[in-house]
Parts: structure tokens; sequence; C-alpha cells
């Protein structure tokens, strides 16, 4: 009757050298790539110190003026400007302003390589439903997997520091922006479709003239939902070895310094307020530069 | 028809669902569209359509819904691929083409207009009316030179940096008129443009269209639901009813010798003396002398009738188009043609 109280498993030993046989495995192949993987990725080394140097480099009334220049652009709204710039000011004056620089860096490489690689695969998702079939799954395995396992073996191959943290930050901030390109691509109007088919528009004219643009407030609103989620990830990634404002607030976590943590914490939301009024606005421009309605 | 076909459809067949290829005989053999549906659960679009359309004429197709004349039009251009049959277009075998040569051949052949005009949102009046220019590889200053010669035509003058959703219905159609015309293309196909219009503006832009065939001489193929239209319009009409053409011929024809019941219950409603001309109703008579007042055989009853009246006569000479006498047409004779045929019904 013991199969009904208990669970029938894999007896203990089998399931021990399983795992031995996998883990080994990838420790060999770890030893035995890690060299050529870790050199794969010099170029996005290379980018991530450069914009990170640029960054604490440059004085800080500088950044600060490109930072309110790029709200202004993209919002074209006096509030948000002069909120952004309050919020830095009071991030410089409780002096985290070289962890903050740090952590924008982080993000916006992040960000960046989550948009070059994840448009592509939207808009491929849009064009083939095998491969949305395909993909789906995976999306869902990175949203849902604790961000934990997956670095476990990132830091096995690439050890510890700015490359597996950057990695982690990108897997877990990829999915929306797949999943919205790929959304924004499907709902566009058939009809308008059709007409373009009519005047004999090929694939990529279609994708250029019509998709892309009426996708665009939906690629973008999956553009804030990276940015955010890249930032969430800091935090985490800052246990491999990502500096910026994730490590105080780790380090408040060890050793119960409350006021540290509330600080830096707080610091994170700012920035991600930032970002997310500037990408909002800008994502609110382009919708009403479309028009409000379709015609239905 | 003098002209000699430019569009040529020959037993066209179109049938949806899992697979068409299984039933497409049963189809050809003139099955009925109900047992299809219920017993092979397939869908008939088409059913051996086989007509000729003439060039530089406004060939009209009239039906309810669910008659097929949208997916008709949509052959044409191969937005939908017949299963089977062929569609001979200017000597080419539309359906034998290649994907990337049926572009090519929608780009120098093909201009649609759409009922639910299917303008580009994020485009403005000027490039959406560019956009099939565009789409060719035609570069700018020619792209917004010739977009703005059109949108002038079609009465948008000033509206160049308008969006579609900032303009009315009517407006938006003039758009896709200004769209197709700019591309130049021989053929329009217009699936049933005045559709989603208010009953004037709809007579505004038929009007608007009679203008510029006059000038353009453009194949048009026009798909209405609306027999009124499809007579002030077509140069010729075929009738479409549950996939098939049940009658082709001119408004006149139609009106005059209804195929069927359906299509004369159609017929009934219409206003015959705007239909019908001169010529259908005269009589010869061998005489020497004639009135002073004469008319052209294509002159339509109604305005015969205004032309005795006012004048106080009531028979009239027909000239025809070398100014020869052919006939004359009673006062009598032409109201009687005007009210409709009770009794036939």
């Amino acid at each position: 009757m013991s199969i009904l109280t208990e669970f029938p498993s894999i007896d203990t030993e089998t399931l021990r050298s399983l795992k031995k046989t996998i883990d080994s495995s990838f420790l060999n192949f770890s030893r035995n790539y890690g060299d050529n993987i870790e050199s794969f990725f010099d170029p996005i080394r290379f980018l991530l110190i450069e914009s990170e140097q640029f960054l604490i480099n440059t004085p800080w009334p500088i950044i600060m003026a490109i930072i309110a220049i790029i709200a202004w652009l993209g919002s074209k709204n006096i509030k948000i400007v002069l909120s952004v710039i309050i919020i830095l000011a009071l991030i410089g004056y409780f002096d985290m302003w070289e962890n903050t620089m740090k952590t924008i860096s982080i993000t916006f490489v992040a960000a960046f390589l989550a948009i070059v690689i994840g448009i592509p695969i939207g808009i491929l998702m849009a064009k083939s439903n095998h491969f949305q079939r395909a993909m789906n799954p995976v999306l869902d395995v990175m949203q849902t997997m604790p961000s934990f396992v997956y670095l476990i073996p990132v830091v096995m191959l690439l050890g510890i520091g700015k490359i597996p943290g950057l990695i982690a930050v990108v897997v877990y901030s990829i999915p929306p922006m797949i999943r919205l390109t790929n959304l924004g691509i499907r709902l566009v109007n058939q009809a308008v479709i059709e007409a373009a088919d009519s005047y004999g528009a090929s694939n990529s004219q279609k994708l250029i003239y019509i998709q892309i643009p009426l996708a665009l407030p939906t690629i973008m609103a999956g553009i804030n939902q990276t940015i955010m989620l890249a930032l969430s990830m800091v935090v985490i990634a800052s246990m491999i070895g990502v500096t910026g404002l994730g490590q105080p607030v780790l380090l408040a976590i060890q050793n119960q310094y409350f006021t540290l943590g509330i600080f830096n914490g707080f610091a994170i939301v700012g920035i991600a307020i930032v970002f997310d009024r500037i990408s909002q606005a800008y994502g609110k421009r382009i919708q009403e530069s479309h028009g409000t309605a379709d015609d239905k | 028809m003098i002209n000699k076909p430019y569009i040529r459809l020959k037993n066209v067949s179109k049938v949806f669902g899992e697979n068409p290829d299984s039933v497409i005989e049963l189809v050809k053999n003139d099955i009925d569209k109900n047992e299809l549906q219920n017993d092979y659960s397939h869908v008939i679009g088409l059913q051996n359509i086989n007509i000729d359309i003439p060039k530089n004429k406004i060939q009209v197709f009239m039906g309810l819904s669910g008659s097929g004349k949208s997916t008709l039009i949509r052959h044409l251009n191969q937005l939908i691929r017949p299963t089977s049959g062929e569609i001979i277009v200017n000597n080419i075998n539309v359906t034998e083409l290649n994907k990337k040569d049926l572009i090519n051949f929608r780009r120098e052949n093909f201009a649609m207009v759409f009922q639910k005009f299917a303008l580009l949102p994020h485009r403005t009046v000027l490039s959406n009316t560019y956009f099939g220019l565009q789409i060719r590889g035609v570069k700018s200053p020619e792209l917004e030179n010739t977009a703005k010669y059109w949108i002038d035509k079609v009465g948008l003058d000033g509206f160049e940096n308008y969006h579609p959703n900032q303009l009315s219905g009517g407006m938006q159609q003039r758009v896709g008129i200004a769209r197709a015309l700019a591309n130049d293309a021989p053929i329009l196909l217009m699936d049933e443009p005045f559709s989603a219009l208010d009953p004037l503006i709809r007579i505004e832009m038929q009007d608007m269209l009679i203008t510029l065939q006059k000038e353009l001489k453009k194949t048009i193929v026009f798909i209405t639901h609306d027999l009124d239209e499809a007579l002030k319009l077509g140069d010729n009409i075929a009738i479409l009813r549950d996939g098939k053409i049940i009658q082709s011929g001119t408004g006149q024809d139609i009106i005059l010798n209804p195929h069927d019941s359906y299509i004369s219950n159609f017929t009934a409603q219409v206003n015959r003396g705007k239909v019908i001309e001169c010529e259908k109703v005269m009589k010869k008579l061998s005489k020497d002398t004639f009135s002073k007042i004469t008319i052209k055989k294509e002159t339509k009853l109604e305005e015969a009738v205004r032309i005795m009246i006012s004048s106080n006569i009531n028979e009239v000479d027909v000239l025809n188009s070398k100014k020869k006498y052919i006939g004359t047409v009673h006062l009598n004779d032409v109201m009687a043609s005007i009210i409709n045929p009770i009794d036939e019904q």
C-alpha cells in the first residue's frame, strides 16, 4: 500500500548518479570552453566598462543635463524634466551618485541588448506560427524560472563578475520585449495589410512601412517593461558581482542595516520612475502622432 | 461588345474548407451550395465563373452579402487564389505567376479601393496617397508631386497633412481613391467603395467617379450590393448569387429581360426611366417630314418625357449618332415602359 502514500520515485542511487553525470559533464564543458565563451563576450564587456566609465568620470552636472535633455526630447513635458532633475539631485545629495551611475550603465546595456535581440525575435514570432509555438515555452521558462537557478550555470561558465550579471539581467528582462513586439505586429489591422498586398508590397515593405510603425506603441510598452525588469534584477545580480545600487542593498540585508537598505532601495525606485515616465511619455506621443483611432 | 476582353475568367471556382481539392470536381459539376455544405462541410465561394471584362469600361458585379462578389474581385489580383480555373489579365494567366512576379504584376496593373477605406492610420493624406508609388520605388519629388495632383483631383486640396482619423468617411474614401489613381494602374478594383457612406455623399462620390472615368478611361471592376448604383455606373453588370453569375449584360438588358424572379424582384424597385434608352421603345415609321425637336437614341426615357412635355408634343423623332432618323417615340409608349410591369410579378 505504500505506493499510495508515497509517490513512486526513482531510487536515490540512480537519481544521485544522474545529477552527478549532468553536473560533471557541464563542469567539463565549462572547463574546456569557458575561456572561449568568455572571449565571445568581450565586446559586451567593453561596452559595459566604457559606458560605466563615461557615466562615472563625466562631471555630474553634465550627466544631469544630458538626462534632463533626454527627458525633454522624450516627453516634451517640463514637469517630467523637473521631477527627473529633483530625483537625481536627491540621489546625489545622499551620496549614491556613483552607485546610481553604475546601475544606470548596466540597465542601459542590458536594455539595449534586450531590444536588439528581442525585436527581431518578436518579428519572427509574428511572421511564423511555428516559431511562435516553439518560443512560447522558452519565454515561459525565462520569466518564471527563479533567477538564482540560471545564475548557477552562468557563474560556472563565466565566473563571478559583470558579464554573468548582465546575461542574467538580459535573460530576465527580454521576454516582454519579445512578446509585445510579436503582439504589436499581430494586432495590426488585417484590412491595412490586405491593402498593402493589393498594391504589391513585399514582405519587407509591409514590415517597414506598416507593421513596425503601427506596432510601435506596443513595442514601446515592451521597451518600458524591459527597462523596469532590468532595474528590478540589479539587486539579485549584485550577488554575482554586479556593482551599483544592488550591492549596498545586499549588504543591508546581510547586516540588517535598515537605513542603508531604504536609501538605496529608494534610489532604485527613483531611477525606475525616471526611466518609466520618459519612455511612457514618448510612447504616448508616438501613439498620438498615429492618430488616436484606427479606421474601423 | 466590340472591345476585346481585357480580363477573362475561365471556369473559376473557389472552395473554402479543410481540403478544397477533394470536392472541386463536385463543384465543377454544379453541385448545389447547400448540399456541399451539409454533406461535405465545404463552402462554395465561387462556382464556374466565366466572364469577359472589356477594357476601359466599368464592369459592375452586383450581389447581396454572401454572393461571392468580394471573393471574386480578390481573385483578379490574386489576394485570393482560385481552387480551379484560369484568370487571364492582359494576356497573362495570373494564377500561374510565382510570388515575386505576382508582386510585380500587382504593382503594374492594379490599384484597389476598399469598403472600409483601409488607409494607413499613421500616415498623412499625402503619404497615404503616394503609398502605391513608394512601393514601386518612385522617389521624391515625383512622389509628392503626383500625390498632390491626385489629392487636388479628388477635391482634398489643403488636407495633405491631415491624418485619416481627422477626416469624415467621405473624405477618407476620397483619399482611398486618390491613392488608387496616383498609382496610374490600368485596372481599378473597387470593393463596395461607397457602401459605408451616407446616401448624399454616396451620390456625390458616384458622380465624381463618372467624371473621372470620362477623362481616365480605366478598366474599372466595381462591386456593389445596390442595383441603383450598379445601373448608374456600370457599362456592364453581372449579378451574382451563391457564387454564380446568374445574369450578365447592360443595365437595360437586365431591366428589360430579368433572367429570373430573383432579379426581377430587384429590378422592380428601380426607376426604369433613368435606365432604359429611347432606342428600345421607338418605332420606325416611314415618313417624309420630321419633327423639329429630335433626340439621340441614347436618351433615357425620363429625359424624353421631360422634353416632350416641356415642348407640348406627344411624339419625337430619334436620331442615331450620325444624325440619321432611326425612329419615333410616342409619349404613351414611353410612359408605359417607365411604369413597372406589375403583372409579370
